[in-house]
């Protein structure tokens, strides 16, 4: 059961969930802001589209392909 | 750093598992490589929520046991670093990887249309909830409205179903004379007729799809045209997607010829480049079945097993004529073309609404006074979307093939100092 930090805020998860399924089991489920200031959450949730895009221990990474692992940080605002 | 592999296969779903199991026994060295953290493909996306059917199982103990296949999880190919080789990028380094062969099971993307509130939370791809419940996405007690085209949004549903979805409406666009056509002859399929008996949901309905998302801060509801009608239904998810789209990037970047929109190849699934195959969904949509039995001839083709991979042709030829008579069934009604409006943002990455791009003469142009398609995606998303509403070309992939990072990038520099790359030299390991 990992435990990580999503926009400062502990959650722990099952071990195997995704990032992208954290953002909604511990936050409002987004992502990232859009350039013109909407939220937006993950959509295509195969590596795609992009919308999932996060910052993970201060490295851009996309949310649906990337598994819970126990310390990270996970930054959905800017 | 410089690698070299007798066989590189990128994509670890069902195609490029057949691949990998059948070009093993040669005793090659082959590298399996797959964007994912675990392997499966989109149909066998594992995780907390999924549920593995045996086959897929029995594939991966086997690959396991494969001593002369590696497997790298979560790798994506960032550029062409020369002749028979790319660069690659995982969350750790970039790295050069040499190969003599190449097999391509890229798989297929969802169509996704832009509709007004689809940027909305609470949207997403049908499959792209599939793949997001599997990935542990709690929808649990949530409303649910499934819309678009194909089986794909019966396989979601019950997925979502399982996972304590409240299913509100499954809106097919494809009518009832065509669903019903190609429900009447999956009896030359039984397991596919069987499938679709356990997959029926009583909400399915025909001739039906979406108007818009409702909602200001996130998804509250679903317009609908169904038939004649429009209907209005609250829920807190919305799951469109309208068919698949080869991912066929890499392989056009690296000189194979395309063929309807899927990298073409003949009977031994050889692409028009020597020494490059491909297999599965990124040769045109036809299921799990037909991409195992693709894969396979590749995987023995690639190395040599001819008579190996001839036996599989008549298994190829029974499901792809399954994979004909769907994609007759769901062709796209053409009223999908007018469901953006022109404050409707096409391009997601950059913001860019319709009223920005509609009336330009193509997509250069488009993506020249616009930005639309020049952000993360690259132009995955709106470039088919744009294929289908205006007729234009898709934008010609460019390097790197996916957001990489600055180091990454620099290991192509070292790719141009050793000049006309030779791969036996760089076979040797050091």
């Amino acid at each position: 059961m990992p435990e990580l930090l999503l926009d400062g805020r502990p959650l722990r998860v099952a071990d195997g969930t995704s990032v992208a399924a954290a953002l909604a089991l511990g936050g409002d489920g987004c992502a990232r802001t859009s350039v013109s200031g909407q939220r937006r959450a993950p959509l295509c949730g195969m590596g795609i589209c992009q919308e999932c895009r996060v910052s993970i221990d201060g490295v851009r990474r996309l949310a649906c392909q990337t598994l819970c692992r126990d310390g990270m940080r996970v930054e959905t605002r800017p | 750093m410089s690698d070299a592999v007798d066989l590189l296969i990128i994509g670890a779903g069902p195609a490029g598992m057949a691949a990998a199991l059948a070009a093993a026994p040669s005793g090659a060295r082959i590298a399996l490589l797959d964007d994912n953290p675990l392997p499966g493909g989109q149909i066998w996306r594992d995780g907390p929520h999924a549920e593995l059917p045996p086959k897929a199982r029995e594939m991966r103990a086997r690959l396991d046991a494969c001593a002369n296949v590696r497997r790298h999880a979560g790798c994506k190919v960032i550029a062409l670093a020369g002749p028979k080789r790319l660069l690659l990028e995982d969350a750790e380094r970039g790295w050069l990887l040499a190969y003599d062969k190449l097999i391509l099971c890229t798989g297929a993307r969802e169509l996704l249309l832009p509709f007004p509130g689809w940027t909305l939370p609470g949207v997403t791809g049908a499959g792209g909830l599939q793949a997001l419940i599997k990935g542990g996405l709690p929808v649990d007690g949530e409303r649910l409205v499934i819309a678009g085209s194909g089986p794909l949004l019966l396989a979601s549903a019950a997925t979502a179903k399982a996972r304590g979805a409240r299913l509100g409406r499954i809106a097919e666009q494809a009518s009832l004379g065509a669903v019903g056509r190609f429900a009447s002859a999956l009896w030359a399929w039984p397991n596919k007729a069987w499938q679709a008996l356990e997959l029926f949901d009583a909400t399915y309905r025909t001739g039906s799809h979406v108007l818009a998302a409702l909602g200001s801060e996130r998804l509250e509801g679903v317009r609908l045209q169904v038939g004649k009608r429009v209907e209005e239904i609250a829920c807190e998810r919305l799951a469109c997607g309208f068919g698949l789209v080869p991912n066929t990037q890499i392989g056009e970047a690296l000189g194979c010829a395309l063929s309807d929109g899927a990298i073409r190849v003949d009977a031994w699934q050889a692409s028009s480049l020597a020494d490059h195959y491909a297999a599965g969904e990124c040769t045109g949509f036809g299921g799990s079945e037909l991409a195992l039995a693709e894969g396979a001839i590749a995987g023995h083709a690639a190395v040599g097993m001819l008579a190996e991979a001839r036996a599989l042709w008549p298994q190829r030829q029974r499901w792809q004529g399954f994979a004909d008579h769907l994609n007759r069934a769901f062709a796209l009604d053409p009223a999908l073309r007018r469901l953006a409006q022109p404050d409707t943002l096409v391009c997601r990455c950059e913001d860019v609404p319709l009223s920005a791009i509609g009336g330009r003469r193509g997509w250069t142009e488009a993506k020249l006074s616009s930005r639309c398609g020049m952000g993360a995606c690259q132009g995955r998303v709106c470039g088919s979307a744009a294929q289908f509403l205006f007729g234009w070309q898709p934008p010609a992939p460019r390097p790197p093939f996916s957001p990489a990072r600055i180091s990454t990038l620099a290991k192509l520099a070292d790719a141009a100092e050793s000049q006309a790359p030779d791969l036996s030299s760089a076979r040797t390991p050091g």
